[in-house]
């Protein structure tokens, strides 16, 4: 449990400190008409906001998976790792490219250029629908090569965090199909902006888990 | 806005905020059902959540016949007896208190007492009900696949969970799991929600430091819940995989009849480890949200301010904090590194200190306090009682050479029912009573209510108090008769059984009261008003009653104290609503004969 701890110690701090700079010197009985401006700032603006809640949601998630990874894995001698298949760096590169498309994207709706928002969205669309086929290859060759997820508790861990990172990531998809929907019809540009924005978090964020898992599998 | 800074210079002016868009129902479905107003959302959710908490209510009377007259009813067998006891906890535990105290409260309250006008993602947090209600449909389907529910008790231990000899291994832990899934994800849309609203969506004014208190819980109680619930969503994945895909995250290798079962190498302590990572901060998600209510209800019908807010609010972040490294007290018995079980009881040990300052700052504000013993606020007092004798034992049960012999028997029961039972929903009624007249226009019936109060109240300790005795005899729970050991057994428990079942019965008729009053209430209670109780929040200060789509009039209401403004010396009324600035306070007149000295 130590890295779902340290995961929210570290939320915990963040959130105490901003807690305790806004409450510390503040005498609550006084009645001033005014008062100081305790709203976040303005560049956390209300889906963003939403966005980064989630993210905590899912890290929870990811977290307590990876400490139960852990917990397991020091219990037992019957730890067999599973290996990493070489087409696993080939799916990181994937990913890597489908976030670049779509902060591409992004940084193309900003500068107002819907025709390269359109391009990067379907190009980062396409990037992760590859990257899906390709675990879906890396789940088929180790099963094939006798990884079953019963073999071993390694596998079953195996294949549950991935598999949990590509329910994540197909979330995302629902999230890009809606874009792409606002973004043909006639949907105002602020508001598609918004949207491939958000895809855009999602993405890294899915990205930045992926390492960690990856890493966590090659290592252990 | 310059007129509104107290030092224009040093203080930023609140930020505008701009104005939502509704999402105004058109038709039937989209009003009443389908809505998008988090009031109608709010009363969907507490409507669902009582139904269930009523069904949860009949299970308990099921199993406490049994108990208090063994032999009797041939309609429960072991295990039925069994998956009484796991879905009455469960249900109790998820499916009525969170689900009413963050989705029905959460979503009535948080944006009438904050000056918004719905919640920041309407369409969301109608998906976020109707998760709820499939969740519950699919939790009450177990009922009647073949085999029936679950009955591995509501902490769902492995492997009995999946294992060959508990009822309901088939369809009932499937449908159990799926549906606590679903849950988890209906939870997250509205959790998101109400953090969102209440961080951006404050009125001007409305600073963080004037936030009531039960805000201040329910937006901690769904930090922490957003954070827990994964624990279970991992854990009941994992169940299902073991259960369905034959993997073996929880399942250790097992003999049964001289056969090897196909599992091998799974840690039940894991699970363990991932419910309680759950199941204690769960204690807390019920409780903070109780402890804001109770004060603001406190706070008014004592016509007195809350005794140290700053407090009362730092007390509330550290036990949300401090709820996050307890967990393994609940695993004393299943094994640990001794300095473990050292670590774990001080860090439970040390919750009792913010805990305790919350209840000093409520008994100081009732001290010397104008107290109107209205219905909500006997309850509420009933809920300061219940709550520190709940504490105390669990004080003991928090001490790990105490919790060796008193684990899993009558001892447990008797602690967790006062303090996770009893006491929030003696909040919820407080609640209920205080806010009823908000919701409907109407007040409830004050007799009844009174009725409903002390036989609940007297009834409850006639039910829990006795049980923490029978602990203390050894009584083992979760059995549906003693066998061979019943022998050992002294009339003295028998019959304190038979007395605890008829106080059960009591209790029970006395809810059937309260749903009575609620339902008469609706149409012919006394009309209540605008405030009845002459409170401070904005929820009371609405142009409407009840609050019409968009709560308040065209303008949103502008802050300028906190929700503490009682008893004001020098001014002519006890209370003074957040929304009054300070130049029109009205001030009292100066007392005849002072002129004259
Ligand atoms: C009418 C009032 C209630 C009565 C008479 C009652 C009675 C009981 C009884 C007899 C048990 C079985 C104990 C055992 O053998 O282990 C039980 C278990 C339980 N009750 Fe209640 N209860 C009531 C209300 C509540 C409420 C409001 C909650 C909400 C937190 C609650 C939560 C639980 C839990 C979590 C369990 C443990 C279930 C398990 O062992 O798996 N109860 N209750
Ligand atoms: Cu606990």
């Amino acid at each position: 449990m130590t890295i779902t701890l340290v995961f929210l110690a570290a939320l915990l701090a963040f959130f105490l400190g901003w807690v305790l700079s806004r409450t510390v010197n503040v005498e609550p009985w006084v009645a001033d008409g005014g008062s100081i401006n305790d709203h976040l700032p303005e560049i956390l603006t209300t889906p963003r906001v939403g966005l980064a809640i989630f993210l905590a949601v899912a890290s929870s998630v990811f977290a307590l998976s990876i400490s139960a990874y852990h917990m397991r894995m020091d219990w037992g001698p019957d730890w067999l790792s599973v290996p990493s298949p070489a087409l696993l760096w080939v799916n990181t590169v994937i990913l890597v490219l489908g976030s670049l498309a779509l902060q591409w994207s992004w940084n193309a709706a900003r500068r107002d250029d819907p025709a390269g928002r359109r391009r990067w969205l379907y190009v980062g669309g396409a990037l992760t629908c590859a990257f899906f086929v390709g675990q879906i290859l890396v789940w088929r060759d180790l099963t094939a090569a006798g990884y079953y997820v019963t073999a071993n508790p390694a596998n079953s861990f195996f294949y549950f965090m991935t598999g949990l990172h590509a329910l994540h990531l197909l979330g995302g998809l629902v999230a890009w199909v809606r874009t792409v929907k606002r973004d043909r019809d006639d949907t105002p540009s602020d508001v598609v902006c918004t949207s491939v924005e958000l895809c855009t978090i999602y993405w890294h964020y899915l990205l930045v888990i992926w390492f960690i898992l990856f890493a966590l599998l090659l290592t252990t | 806005m310059a007129e509104l800074g107290h030092d224009a210079t040093s203080h930023a002016p609140p930020r505008e905020m701009p104005e939502m868009e509704l999402p105004h129902g058109h038709s039937f479905w989209t009003t009443y059902v389908f809505s998008q107003d988090a009031k109608t959302i709010a009363i969907q959710y507490s409507v669902t959540a009582i139904s269930v908490g009523l069904l949860a209510m009949v299970l308990s009377i099921l199993i406490r016949l049994q108990l208090g007259f063994p032999n009797t009813f041939s309609l429960i067998d072991p295990s039925a007896y069994l998956q009484y006891v796991t879905m009455h906890g469960m249900i109790m535990v998820v499916y009525l208190l969170t689900a009413l105290f963050l989705g029905g409260f959460g979503n009535y309250f948080i944006p009438l007492m904050i000056g918004a006008r719905d919640m920041a993602f309407p369409y969301l947090n109608m998906l976020s009900f109707w998760f709820y209600f499939v969740s519950v449909l699919v939790l009450i389907a177990s009922f009647f696949v073949p085999g029936g529910p679950t009955g591995a008790g509501w902490t769902l231990y492995p492997p009995q969970l999946i294992s060959e000899g508990t009822p309901g291994i088939h369809g009932g832990v499937i449908l159990m799991m799926v549906s606590l899934g679903i849950f988890i994800v209906g939870f997250t849309m509205g959790g998101l929600n109400y953090i969102v609203t209440i961080l951006q969506y404050r009125t001007r004014g409305m600073t963080l430091m004037r936030l009531p208190l039960t805000i201040w819980g329910i937006f901690l109680a769904t930090m922490l819940a957003l954070l827990a619930f994964p624990a279970l969503l991992v854990a009941a994945l994992m169940v299902l995989l073991d259960h369905l895909a034959g993997t073996s995250f929880f399942m250790p290798a097992m003999f049964s009849m001289g056969e090897q079962l196909p599992h091998e190498g799974g840690s039940p302590l894991l699970f363990q480890h991932l419910f309680w990572f759950f199941g204690h901060p769960e204690v807390y998600i019920v409780a903070l949200p109780a402890f804001g209510v109770v004060s603001d209800i406190l706070a008014t019908h004592a016509r007195r301010n809350i005794f140290g807010y700053r407090m009362m609010v730092w007390a509330l972040v550290a036990i949300g904090g401090l709820s996050f490294v307890v967990w393994a007290h609940h695993m004393y018995v299943s094994g640990m590194n001794p300095y473990f079980g050292f670590l774990f009881a001080t860090t439970t040990l040390i919750i009792a200190v913010p805990t305790a300052i919350k209840v000093y700052n409520w008994v100081l504000t009732l001290w010397h306090g104008n107290i109107r013993l209205t219905v909500p606020m006997l309850f509420a007092i009933g809920f300061i009682f219940t709550f520190i004798n709940g504490g105390m034992s669990g004080l003991f049960l928090g001490n790990v050479a105490l919790d060796v012999p008193l684990a899993d028997t009558y001892f447990v029961v008797g602690h967790f029912h006062m303090v996770m039972a009893v006491a929030p929903v003696m909040t919820i009624y407080a609640a209920i009573y205080h806010w009823y007249p908000k919701i409907t226009g109407r007040m409830l019936h004050e007799g009844m209510g009174k009725i409903h109060f002390w036989v609940t109240f007297i009834g409850a300790y006639s039910i829990f108090y006795p049980m923490h005795y029978l602990g203390l005899m050894g009584v083992p729970r979760r059995y549906f008769a003693w066998g061979e050991t019943a022998p050992f057994i002294g009339d003295d428990v028998v019959m304190l059984n038979a007395v605890i079942s008829i106080a059960a019965i009591a209790v029970a008729a006395a809810q059937l009261l309260f749903i009575y009053n609620l339902i008469r209430s609706r149409k012919h209670g006394e009309e209540a008003g605008p405030n009845p109780w002459q409170a401070t929040t904005l929820e009371w200060q609405t142009e409407h009653t009840p609050p019409t789509h968009g709560n308040f009039g065209k303008e949103l209401p502008v802050v300028y104290r906190w929700a503490y403004d009682y008893s004001v010396p020098g001014t002519k009324y006890d209370y003074i609503p957040q929304n009054v600035p300070p130049e029109e306070v009205e001030m009292a007149e100066p007392a005849a004969g002072a002129a004259k000295t």
